[in-house]
């Protein structure tokens, strides 16, 4: 749900980005402490995984295809900050290399898939995790949190193009959020898969298992 | 890694099979009529590998395969850099 330019007014375009840029900035400040070699190199691999699993467009009924927006995977692999920030270089390099996404709509994308997204299904997977640590637990919290990252963001995307008179803003919420809720099916498949995988070959690297980050 | 590995080959390989059929967003823009809303602000030419198309070849297939390849590297790349900032800044202290 990359919005292009032009879906969104300037006034939401920069409120965003400005949202974005401070949370983004806190993140950062916040991985600096736990920053090492270790942590930079999984948050590239994440980051180009990604980046790929991003490319692969499924389709969906009616002639529609959705994709991993990858949020929920990067913050329960790296935590939430370390996951905001690699989610937002994939955008970025997406909107200037790729013609992927506005790149005055940059900051709202940013705010829906790399915060929203992000934030939004580690406090979703965090809360489930309270529960229990049980295997079954865990990729159910993982399953819960990936689909609703893809709804949430949907929703945010559709409150900005509402507020700037896009389209009215009730129609907008309710066919963003309608099909979305579809895509975010496919999001539960392949984040689990993915989860699943790393929790079975490398459970270390699953970070936010043993600590809150 | 096997991560870096994965990456690449659904990057380069898988993503030839992706769905080329309008995305959520787009659908949703397409069905309400405001597609014809989106602007290009930058001029495409100003793109590297503008829609996922590596121009530098004929063949679609691996238009889509180069550019999912750049994409790992280049994003792998930023990390790269990241990191020897890191180190760098590591040996002052």
């Amino acid at each position: 749900m990359h919005i292009p330019d032009g879906f969104i007014d300037l006034k939401t375009a920069v409120s965003t980005a400005v949202v974005s840029a401070g949370v983004l900035a806190a993140a950062i400040y916040k991985v600096k402490s736990y920053f090492k070699a270790k942590v930079i190199a999984l948050m590239g691999v994440m980051s180009a995984l990604i980046f790929a699993l991003q490319m692969i467009n499924f389709p969906i009924l009616g002639g529609t295809s959705g994709h991993l927006l990858g949020g929920a995977l990067a913050a329960i692999v790296l935590g939430p900050n370390a996951g905001a920030i690699v989610i937002a270089v994939v955008l970025i390099v997406q909107a200037f290399i790729f013609m992927d996404g506005g790149v005055i709509a940059l900051g709202a994308n940013i705010f829906n898939m790399a915060i929203i997204g992000v934030y939004g299904s580690y406090l979703i997977y965090w809360l489930i995790g309270k529960i229990s640590k049980k295997r079954t637990i865990f990729l159910i919290s993982v399953a819960v949190a990936s689909w609703l990252s893809v709804v949430i963001a949907s929703f945010f995307a559709a409150l900005e193009l509402g507020i700037s008179g896009t389209y009215a803003m009730g129609i907008t919420l309710k066919a963003m959020v309608g099909v979305h809720m579809i895509i975010g099916i496919g999001e539960v498949v392949i984040t689990v898969a993915v989860i699943a995988f790393i929790n079975k070959i490398r459970p270390d690297l699953i970070l936010t298992r043993e600590r809150s980050l | 890694m096997v991560g870096i590995i994965a990456a690449l080959v659904i990057a380069m390989f898988v993503s030839v099979f992706a769905s080329s059929f309008p995305d959520g967003l787009e659908k949703v823009a397409e069905n309400l009529g405001f597609i014809d809303k989106a602007e290009q602000v930058v001029p495409e030419s100003a793109f590297l590998i503008p829609d996922y198309v590596f121009g530098a070849v004929d063949n679609e297939l691996w238009q889509t395969s180069l550019a999912g390849m750049s994409g790992v590297l280049i994003i792998l790349a930023v990390f790269g850099v990241v990191y020897l900032i890191y180190k760098a800044a590591g040996k002052k202290k």
